[in-house]
């Protein structure tokens, strides 16, 4: 036989195994175009002749969905995949060297792989590791706390084509760095707690969830306890912690009133994508809070009516899946989840992992869904909602992970008990994942109404000059604005607390993030896609010294189109971090003009940069410089 | 019919489930578009349609008329942006329109035309994409392509055969075809596909009909884009 049958006979083999596994269903593509990739390195052309012949379905879907992911490879990209995570966090921690300390080290440019086909280096968006960073992950495996040594170890160790399951364990040591808790870091909960309290409730007097209709379907009629547990829900006045702070018991009850059609059940789905750069406290809730945030699913589940759930969890956190599988498989056993929960009968629930694989949009709520589904992760239009047209079409709940670990809390000690935390309009407290210029990184858990002064005091930050609060889509605070709070009615967040110090250059922290933005954009409508490389290639002009207020005006223009065309949150605040720097960290962009008329972005000495790459030249002669065209530079 | 919203200050009727395109079409009024066609299910992607309902943005393609609603769709602020969208486009690919076979027919052009394009104003991409050529019949110059899916779609629910799919992300999005090869040559489309016949620019064309209409009597050198939106109501 001739080697590549039998290549194509192996990568049929694998693909034959990993369909199985997923129950030939097509819905499953992203699962198993990923799961292939970990068997083969990455999707040969042979695999995808397999998957459509076994599945059935075109290779345009198949192709389609792959180009999508950025962790999906359709080219080889080397046994040893190593990607720097490159949010403003591990810039600031230095990764830019370290970068080029292992490709010159490895002889290999960055983005491209080895002449040898051994490895690929490249950059990443925040892999969630700020407080430990700067970060990498090497074939989806992270690894934080790199230095100078760590580099060099880890040169050494591809080099000599030493497997990745035995290079040392420490590299892989995440930590949880919890630096102060409250009642949801402090719970110590006994799986099924909660849900023997939530079962336990009856429905109170002034009944809350006044439709009884949609009592869970398959559970024996008289249990009063969803329509009671849905009722603590809204007691509790728990809003979304996903960043959008949308009111769980609306969308709750939504999903639980939404007609079903024949053959349709309603969903659970648990937003583990947490890919605004800067935060990382989902990170930390699956690792040590697990059952919490599966009881909460449940919980949910109970109080809708759903039989199925999924969680959506992100690329990066790969390493947790093994981990949570043996969670979900504990309570199985416990009887707190899978058939006759609690030995109710037709209690049924249970919940399936699904990854990400590198797209930031797929936390957006309907794009998870899409990639859910197996499909290119790009949001839908709306309406209808996903509470009654969500996964497969059918009622979906999407909430953030610390949504349902709270709700956990809830089921457990009632909704009163929950609402006297925080504030008025913000109830319970708020996990914030502070990294940056500060003693302490890591999970500070605060009632909401706390200032960002207390947070800056807390965590040990000296000499601040800003604060991104909820990541690069969130707002960018300056010391005239530390007495503001957390909270709903002031400053609403999703987690993520980024500190710079006064030696940070601002307009660099909004080159990055809009950097981010550029390439998490689905390209699916118009303003967002061609608008972020627009905005992109603005601040590339600024930060080259080619800048003049008309850029200002443009950057203005762009913000409009963006917030008014956009088709999702994505497009809609792509503009933020320019805007706020631009209006309270005005130096730091005036430093940058080179005019104060229009000046083009055309550069022609870098015009000139393809030329001297491949003349191997770059003496004086090479150059073109400025001045001898009478030009101020 | 008895349903009504406002546009523009006129009153139009719709029927229960109809779009506000949908409905606007009928009554002979014009709101610009490229990813949407009546024959297929909305896409909402190119954004060109979109209007303001009860003071907030959205795609007119994809929105359910509600009766009372009052919408805004040919203001000079709203039709600034449409420009503006419209010049991405330009910018994002190669569009060279003299030299294309597509041009008075194309509603890319056209849709410049009705906006008032003077320039491109943005920096232009000058994106690389190579063109195939492989087909008997058919050429398709991705340059021109701006990803509106109406062949995607042409090609899923009407030809079912899958021909074409947006693969990529972001600004790297575009469009592939059914072949391992990547080739049009070795996938089953022909000429008397509907995918064939849909793309709104200078995409997939016929081969060797160059000039068959000389430039000055080809669709919009006749009439105004505007003007398709009179004609379907003239017609019923
Ligand atoms: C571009 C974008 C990215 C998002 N990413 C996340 C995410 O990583 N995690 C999350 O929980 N919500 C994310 N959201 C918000 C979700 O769409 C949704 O509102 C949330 O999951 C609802 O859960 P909640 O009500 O519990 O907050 C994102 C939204 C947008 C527009
Ligand atoms: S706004 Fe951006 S991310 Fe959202 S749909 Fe449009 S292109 Fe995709
Ligand atoms: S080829 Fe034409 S029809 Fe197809 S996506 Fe591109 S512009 Fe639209
Ligand atoms: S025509 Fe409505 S978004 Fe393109």
């Amino acid at each position: 036989m001739a080697l590549n049958d039998m290549h194509a006979e192996g990568v049929a083999g694998i693909v034959d195994r990993v369909v199985a596994h997923y129950r030939r269903d097509s819905n499953n593509m992203l699962q198993i175009l990923r799961e292939v990739q970990e068997a083969c390195d990455w999707i040969p052309p042979e695999a995808i002749d397999r998957l459509q012949a076994v599945l059935g379905v075109p290779r345009t879907k198949i192709e389609g969905v792959a180009g999508f992911y950025s962790f999906l490879y359709t080219q080889p990209r080397g046994k040893y995949r190593i990607l720097f995570s490159d949010n403003v966090t591990d810039n600031m921690q230095g990764n830019r060297a370290l970068m080029e300390r292992l490709c010159s080290s490895l002889w290999v440019e960055p983005g491209k792989v080895s002449e040898d086909g051994l490895l690929s280096i490249d950059k990443t968006s925040c892999t969630g590791m700020c407080d430990q960073g700067p970060a990498m992950l090497v074939n989806n495996r992270a690894i934080t706390r790199l230095t100078a040594a760590r580099i060099d170890e880890i040169a050494e160790l591809v080099r000599n084509k030493v497997p990745l399951g035995e290079w040392p364990a420490d590299f892989f040591q995440v930590e949880d760095n919890i630096r102060k808790a409250d009642i949801m870091l402090d719970s110590r909960l006994q799986p099924g707690d909660a849900l023997r309290a939530a079962h336990a409730r009856v429905p109170s007097d002034g009944l809350m969830s006044s439709n009884m209709r949609s009592w869970r379907e398959g559970l024996p009629s008289g249990i009063g306890g969803p329509a009671a547990m849905l009722d603590e829900i809204k007691r509790a006045n728990l809003r979304g912690r996903g960043g959008a702070g949308f009111i769980t018991g609306l969308k709750w009850e939504a999903c639980r009133n939404a007609p079903l059609k024949a053959g349709q059940q309603r969903f659970v789905v648990c937003n583990a994508d947490e890919g605004e750069p800067g935060t990382f406290k989902d990170r930390v809730l699956l690792t040590s809070y697990a059952d919490l945030v599966f009881e909460g699913m449940t919980a949910a589940a109970y109080a809708i009516g759903a039989r199925r759930g999924f969680l959506y969890l992100r690329g990066e956190y790969r390493y947790l899946l093994e981990p949570l599988m043996a969670v979900l498989e504990r309570r199985r056993k416990e009887k707190i989840l899978g058939t006759d929960i609690l030995g109710i009968p037709g209690a049924d629930f249970d919940i399936e992992i699904h990854l990400g694989a590198g797209a930031y949009i797929c936390g957006e709520e309907s794009a998870l869904i899409e990639s859910l589904e197996g499909k290119r992760g790009t949001p839908r239009n709306r309406p209808p909602f996903p509470v009654t047209n969500g996964y497969l079409d059918q009622p979906t709940i999407v909430n953030n992970v610390e949504t349902f670990a709270a709700a956990a809390l809830i089921a457990l000690n009632g909704g009163e008990w929950y609402a006297s935390v925080g504030t008025r309009h913000s109830a319970g407290t708020k996990i914030l994942s502070v990294s940056g210029d500060c003693e302490r990184p890591g999970l500070y858990e605060y009632p909401f109404g706390v200032s960002i002064r207390q947070v800056l005091a807390d965590c040990g930050a000296q000499d601040v000059q800003a604060v991104q609060v909820s990541g690069p889509s969130g707002i960018c605070l300056s010391p005239a604005e530390f007495e503001r709070t957390i909270g709903f009615e002031d400053i609403p967040t999703a987690g993520a607390f980024t500190i710079f110090n006064n030696s940070r250059d601002m307009f660099e922290v909004a080159r990055n993030y809009v950097h981010f933005f550029q390439h998490e954009s689905c390209g699916f409508c118009t303003p967002c896609r061609v608008g972020t490389s627009l905005l992109k290639n603005l601040m590339d002009k600024l930060h080259n010294g080619c800048g003049s207020p008309y850029d200002f005006a443009e950057i203005e223009k762009l913000n409009q189109l963006l917030q008014s065309m956009s088709h999702c949150g994505l497009g809609h605040t792509a503009c933020n971090p320019v805007l706020d720097t631009i209006a309270k960290f005005r130096p730091a962009y005036e430093r940058r003009l080179a005019q104060k008329d229009f000046v083009p972005a055309f550069d022609l000495d870098q015009a000139l940069a393809a030329a001297r790459q491949m003349t191997g030249r770059d003496d004086p002669g090479a150059h073109i410089i400025k001045e001898e065209f009478g030009e101020d530079a | 019919m008895s349903q009504t919203f406002i546009l523009d200050g006129k009153t139009i009727s719709f029927a229960d489930g109809q779009t506000i395109m949908q409905a606007a079409t009928q009554a002979g009024v014009f709101i610009p578009h490229l990813c949407y066609h009546p024959d297929f299910k909305p896409h909402g992607s190119c954004k060109l349609c979109t209007v303001k309902v009860n003071g907030r943005q959205t795609a007119s393609c994809t929105m359910r008329a509600i009766a009372g609603m009052v919408v805004e769709s040919d203001t000079p602020e709203i039709n600034a942006e449409r420009l503006a969208l419209t010049q991405m486009l330009f910018v994002e690919g190669n569009h060279f329109c003299p030299s294309c076979e597509q041009s008075g027919n194309c509603q890319l052009q056209a849709t410049a035309y009705h906006l008032g394009m003077m320039s491109p104003h943005f920096d232009h991409f000058f994106p690389n994409r190579a063109v195939d050529a492989s087909h008997p019949d058919v050429l398709l110059d991705f340059n021109r392509c701006i990803l509106c899916s109406l062949c995607v779609r042409a090609s899923r629910d009407v030809d079912g055969k899958n021909v074409f799919a947006l693969s990529g992300r972001g600004i790297k999005t575009h469009l592939i075809v059914n072949a391992k090869s990547g080739q049009l040559a070795d996938t089953n489309f022909t000429l008397d596909d509907k995918a064939a016949h849909v793309c709104p620019v200078g995409v997939i064309l016929k081969k060797r009909r160059g000039f068959a209409v000389p430039i000055g009597e080809r669709t919009y050198d006749k009439q105004p884009i505007s003007a398709t939106a009179k004609a379907v109501a003239e017609e019923r």
